[in-house]
């Protein structure tokens, strides 16, 4: 049996905050580049260009790349035959976030209670934790800090099975535009069809997180994967919404089984700065 | 590209239009969601505001922590239709230019145009860029809502985009519509 120290798991939760924080994943750095050639309005080009000059600057000082350096999403896949030792996985997760958003001068963001005592906490903590437990000894940490000018705007509907795929499109296009600008466009977005109605938005956050422009493996789902993202780079929204081609950057569906009565839709929106980073321990 | 400084004149915002880029530079103040409250609060008290709104320019923006060797943290915009309901009143006081990202509702547009203000872009996201413009930095109010305090900025050259101009043009329809025509002629 593999033994995993919490001291190593609070450690590495700590670096993993502040480089999602300042370091843009180089797929998405990668395809905001790329996007500006393709581009052809000047004011959305000039607009990308200064994304891109901002994750040059964010990495080069290590300075966060946006000053929401969110709320923490912390994904763990434990192999059923990992012992962690040296104290309890949870606390640790939560001490790593307290250490990382500290040390890195990142803003806390985080409210004790969402109605009646909004205080900050003064820490970012507690961190969102979604556990997936699998065979052997794999451990991971993924990290995915998310901001909530694009999280506010995300959305779930319980669509009828007779809705179809038309159904999903029209749900998906409602969503993009109603959030637009809000957004901070060039927007990532992760789609999840079936499951249940918290099972859905589980599958749009995972979608969230794979390599950009990666393909679902159904080819069905690939297709409609770009058919969707043609139909919001057609409704001109553009970067921060100024007007323009590049209003996502990707598309991404995940899909689960579902119940005879259902088709649920969600639809997850994350800003360009799709800040996310896995470690395997 | 247009030079702008603070405080704003009416004249030098009359001329603007949605869509113009702008480098603002001169004094401006930080609120967000829970400053606008307590500065609502204050006039609902007949207390004067901790800053002078005449002819002033807000920024909607919660900024990371400054580390020790820097003076500002990264300061990219929130989303400023969270502060539509606080806006026209402030517009009313005074208030000449609000930075910020995003949609606004008709009563802001119609406040915006009914005391010749301006609601400015910048990047959302852009953050690390942003805060290069910043000077200097202190807060002036409400320590206590840490992010959220009101701090007071000297920018030079904040580049932004007009988004609501005195006539009531907004560049989120003008600039959508600019791009889709041209991709179809």
């Amino acid at each position: 049996m593999k033994k995993l120290s919490c001291h190593v798991i609070r450690e590495e939760i700590k670096k993993m905050c502040i480089e999602a924080a300042c370091i843009l994943p180089n797929d998405v750095e990668i395809k905001l580049k790329n996007s500006i050639e393709e581009e052809p309005y000047e004011l959305a080009k000039k607009t990308l260009s200064v994304l891109v000059e901002n994750s040059d600057i964010a990495k080069k000082l290590s300075k966060p790349i946006c000053q929401d350096t969110g709320m923490a999403f912390v994904y763990i896949t434990i192999g059923q035959d990992v012992q962690i030792v040296d104290g309890i996985l949870e606390e640790a997760i939560q001490s790593g976030v307290r250490d990382g958003y500290e040390i890195g001068y990142l803003r806390k963001s985080v409210v004790s209670d969402p109605l009646f005592d909004r205080h900050n906490t003064g820490d970012n903590t507690p961190a969102i934790i979604t556990y997936n437990i699998v065979e052997g000894d794999l451990f991971s940490i993924t990290f995915a800090p998310k901001g909530f000018g694009s999280e506010n705007m995300s959305m779930i509907k319980m669509l009828k099975p007779s809705d179809g795929v038309e159904g999903v499109k029209q749900f998906v296009k409602e969503v993009v535009v109603s959030a637009g600008a809000n957004a901070c466009p060039p927007m990532i977005v992760g789609v999840g069809i079936g499951g249940s109605f918290d099972k859905v938005t589980n599958l749009a956050k995972k979608a969230l997180l794979r390599e950009i422009g990666s393909k679902h493996v159904d080819q069905r789902y690939a297709d409609l994967e770009s058919e969707l993202l043609d139909i919001i780079n057609d409704t001109g929204i553009g970067p921060a919404g100024y007007g323009g081609k590049t209003t996502a950057l990707a598309l991404h569906i995940e899909t689960f089984a579902t119940h005879i009565a259902g088709l649920p839709v969600a639809v997850s929106i994350c800003c360009h700065a799709s800040r996310h980073k896995e470690v395997f321990l | 590209m247009i030079h702008l400084s603070t405080p704003l004149k009416k004249d030098a915002l009359i001329n603007l239009k949605a869509g113009d880029e702008v480098f603002l530079s001169g004094t401006i103040y930080t609120a967000r969601d829970a400053a606008h409250k307590k500065l609502i609060q204050l006039l609902d008290d007949e207390t004067p505001l901790p800053f002078g709104i005449e002819d002033g320019v807000i920024f909607y923006v919660g900024p990371t922590p400054n580390k020790p060797d820097e003076i500002f943290g990264s300061s990219g915009p929130t989303t400023s239709m969270r502060m539509d309901v606080y806006t026209p009143r402030l517009l009313q006081l005074g208030l000449k230019g609000m930075i910020g990202k995003g949609y606004r509702n008709d009563e802001v547009k119609k406040s915006i145009v009914s005391n010749k203000a301006i609601y400015f872009g910048a990047i959302g996201g852009a953050g690390a860029v942003i805060s290069s413009c910043v000077i200097q930095s202190e807060v002036i109010a409400f320590e206590e809502l840490g992010p959220e305090a009101i701090r007071k900025l000297e920018v030079k050259n904040m580049p932004l985009v007009v988004l609501l101009d005195t006539y009531g043009n907004d560049q989120y329809e003008l600039g959508q519509h600019e791009y889709l025509n041209s991709k179809n002629t």
